[in-house]
């Protein structure tokens, strides 16, 4: 074990330029090329040519012209920007959590034996593989304050209806419980993955030295478990920041605007309102912001398993 | 004189057998012949509702007619606007003819010249059927759709007006009468909200950005009427404007369906549909699905009136839409042989009498042979009639309406959540109002 350690963190010998190494990288460079060529068309020249645009007052059917960073300080003056961030890191921060707790406790469930617990697995795996399209618009139906099945249900329990999205107070917290049903499945996956692998010898020890379940788990079982539960958070995390098909479907970032997050307000930049230049510095603005906090959370993974 | 060779006499006997082929190429540049494009094919962009539903129908028709294939897709409206935006932008987009929302992107298409000029096809008699008969379209929809230059880069296809929707049985159970003013829509609407039977006194569009197409009929009743003024000024913040939204919003708040801020046409009709409310606005377009029985239970218990009148005008905000042909192109033949044969009067006929929209065609309303065999009442054309008499457009004719349209929309949205009409519409117009002076400069 400790010999297989020292094999992988043995350093890489530094790459010196000798002149056989310079003769190997001038007979192989062609095999690079193609990789080069994808990277630089599908990657480099859409993130350089959204930069340029981002620096330009841009219209689709209309001119352009070069206008600085004046996107970009707009869009720190914009109200409505700014509240779109706000609603995305809280919605964000819902979508996360949410989720994280559920998905952690249905696989402890599920790692447990008990009958019909494959069916049991299955079944709740189903939403994860269900479009988003489609969940956002039977989930739409149900909203319905008058005709949907939420209400019925509620209603069947002496509860009074629920506006659901139709109301600027309940819209956020609405969506976060389709994001939850939709991406529950997705973190117990990940979580039973982990317990699977996890060695019984600590559990046995702990047995013995008469520790409660409670205690095996947040002593035992949680740390073990950190290095899965840090890459749930960061799948959860990114795609809680892209949301857009469910928002967009259910209300359009309504009502008002107290659903919009940056993905709608962003969308409806380009696509509604054709300003390509502004929506490029969002895109921008955002990107920085995701990139952020993508290496916040792999930072978190290294001092994790270090 | 020259001897005649057997080369000459070949090149005399091909020259007779070309004869007829010319001949019949000059007449067909003289004549028009609607089998000129025969085996050609043509693609159209159309915009998801009733009116290009009836048009799919009866495709079979014209390439039977022409022999030009017909390649068609019906697109929702939204999703349509940004793709033949994106598609034009592209400079090759995939269609020939394409339906556009002139309510919206009237001016965005014509500053960027993305259709061709209608002007020339129509001169050109090879080209243009005898019976187009362009006088028999009214001349409203015509310079609706006339760009400020002069080109006429689309014809016009159908007007939306808005009219209101009755459910008689829920008016005549309390012995309402149909309002004729918003003050006696509000009071009637008022008598018959029933939240505990969920039953409401009115229904109408209450989302951002939907919302706008309803907020016009009340403000069309005011002294002011318009949106922005003769030196095309945005005007959406003054008394007017306060007084529209106040009557909008009392009637939403307090007669509409709880959720009804959120609601868009589609969530109106179910309602309506379903029989839980006794008055709609909204557009004509509507009442066929109203009226089948098979989807709706207020099936043959539909009434239909003009919208009321505020105090100073009685209006029926219209929005249109037309056909035009890409300037980029290269089949503009077939295209403009389509566009002539959706505009036919027996199609515009069949578009009015099957409740799926107001054709622009004025003969289509005056067909009473052609209009009996509808299973619509009379009362739909006499109300649909009186519309177009007090018809006006229910949008402004500015670049950036879909921008406009969210920021007074969120507006109203906030004003339904009971914020101030007075603070709330202030706010947005100075919001918007540098929006529209940037987008008139680069007119």
């Amino acid at each position: 074990m400790s010999g297989n350690a020292a094999t992988h963190s043995a350093p890489l010998a530094p790459a010196v330029a000798t002149p056989r190494r310079r003769n190997y990288a001038r007979r192989y460079w062609m095999f690079v090329v193609p990789a080069g060529v994808v990277v630089i068309s599908v990657i480099l020249f859409p993130w350089l040519f959204t930069l340029f645009m981002s620096t330009h007052e841009w219209k689709i059917g209309g001119g352009h012209h070069f206008v600085g960073l004046d996107n970009y300080r707009k869009l720190f003056t914009d109200e409505r920007f700014l509240w779109s961030m706000v609603r995305t890191l809280y919605f964000t921060a819902l979508a996360v959590i949410g989720p994280m707790v559920l998905g952690v406790a249905a696989a402890l469930v599920f790692n447990r034996n008990f009958p019909l617990r494959g069916l049991a697995r299955t079944i709740f795996i189903l939403p994860m593989m269900a479009t988003p399209v489609a969940v956002a618009l039977v989930w739409t139906m149900m909203f319905h304050p008058q005709l949907g099945v939420l209400n019925w249900l509620l209603s069947q329990f002496g509860i009074p209806p629920s506006m659901w999205v139709y109301d600027a107070k309940t819209v956020i917290p609405t969506l976060v419980m389709v994001e939850i049903w939709h991406w529950t499945p997705l973190v117990m996956l990940i979580t039973l993955g982990g317990l699977a692998s996890l060695p019984q010898d600590p559990y046995e020890a702990a047995k013995i030295d008469g520790a409660s379940p409670l205690q095996s788990f947040w002593h035992i079982t949680l740390p073990l478990l950190a290095p899965f539960l840090v890459v749930a958070l960061i799948i959860r995390t990114i795609d809680a920041l892209k949301a857009f098909d469910t928002i967009y479907v259910i209300t359009q970032g309504g009502p008002g605007t107290s659903s919009e997050t940056i993905n709608i307000f962003l969308y409806l930049q380009g696509f509604a309102y054709y300003n390509m230049g502004y929506a490029s510095a969002v895109v921008v603005v955002f990107f920085t912001m995701i990139v952020g906090l993508a290496s916040l959370l792999l930072w978190t993974r290294k001092r994790v398993k270090a | 004189m020259s001897e005649i060779t057997r080369r000459t006499a070949l090149r005399g006997a091909a020259g007779l057998l070309a004869v007829p082929a010319l001949v019949e190429r000059a007449n067909a540049q003289s004549a028009f012949d609607w089998k000129r494009f025969k085996g050609e094919r043509v693609e159209v962009s159309l915009v998801a509702n009733p009116r290009s539903t009836l048009l799919f129908q009866y495709h079979k028709e014209f390439e039977e007619l022409t022999g030009i294939r017909v390649g068609a897709e019906q697109i929702p409206e939204q999703q349509h606007r940004q793709k033949f935006a994106i598609e034009f932008a592209s400079g090759r987009p995939s269609f020939d003819v394409i339906n556009i929302s002139l309510h919206v992107n009237k001016l965005q298409v014509g500053r960027a010249k993305w259709c061709t000029d209608l002007r020339p096809l129509i001169a050109d008699a090879s080209m243009t059927a005898p019976d187009l008969d362009m006088a028999d379209f009214g001349p409203a929809a015509v310079t609706y759709a006339t760009q400020a230059d002069g080109r006429l880069d689309t014809l016009p296809l159908d007007v939306d007006h808005f009219i209101l929707y009755v459910n008689k049985d829920l008016v005549a159970a309390k012995n309402v009468a149909v309002p004729q003013t918003f003050d006696e829509l509000y009071t009637a609407a008022k008598a018959l909200t029933d939240p505990s039977k969920q039953q409401y006194g009115f229904v109408g569009r209450g989302l951002r950005n939907a919302n706008m197409t309803l907020w016009s009929s009340f403000l069309l009743g005011t002294q002011q009427r318009d949106m922005i003024d003769a030196n095309r000024k945005l005007i959406t913040d003054t008394p007017d404007a306060v007084w529209a939204t106040q009557q909008y919003a009392r009637l939403m708040r307090e007669c509409a369906p709880p959720g009804a801020n959120s609601f868009n046409w589609n969530e109106c009709q179910t309602t309506f549909m379903q029989g839980r409310a006794a008055f709609w606005i909204d557009g004509v377009g509507y009442a066929a699905p109203l009226e089948d029985p098979k989807r709706s239970r207020v099936a043959g218990k539909l009434g239909y009136a003009v919208v009321p009148a505020g105090p100073a005008h009685r209006h029926s905000a219209f929005f249109c839409t037309g056909l035009g042909i890409s300037e980029a192109s290269q089949r503009r033949g077939p295209a403009w042989f389509y566009i002539q044969w959706v505009l036919n009067k027996q199609n515009q006929l069949r578009m009015l009498a099957t409740g799926a929209g107001a054709p622009t065609r004025l003969s289509a309303y005056a067909n009473e042979e052609g209009l009996k065999g509808s299973t619509f009442p009379r009362e739909y054309f006499t109300t649909l009639a009186e519309s177009i008499r007090i018809a006006r457009p229910g949008l402004p004719e500015i670049g950036p309406v879909t921008e406009f349209r969210d920021t007074i929309g969120s507006a109203l949205v906030n004003v339904l959540g009971g914020a101030d009409a007075t603070a709330e519409l202030k706010k947005a117009t100075d919001a918007f109002r540098p929006v529209l002076e940037a987008s008139e400069k680069g007119a």
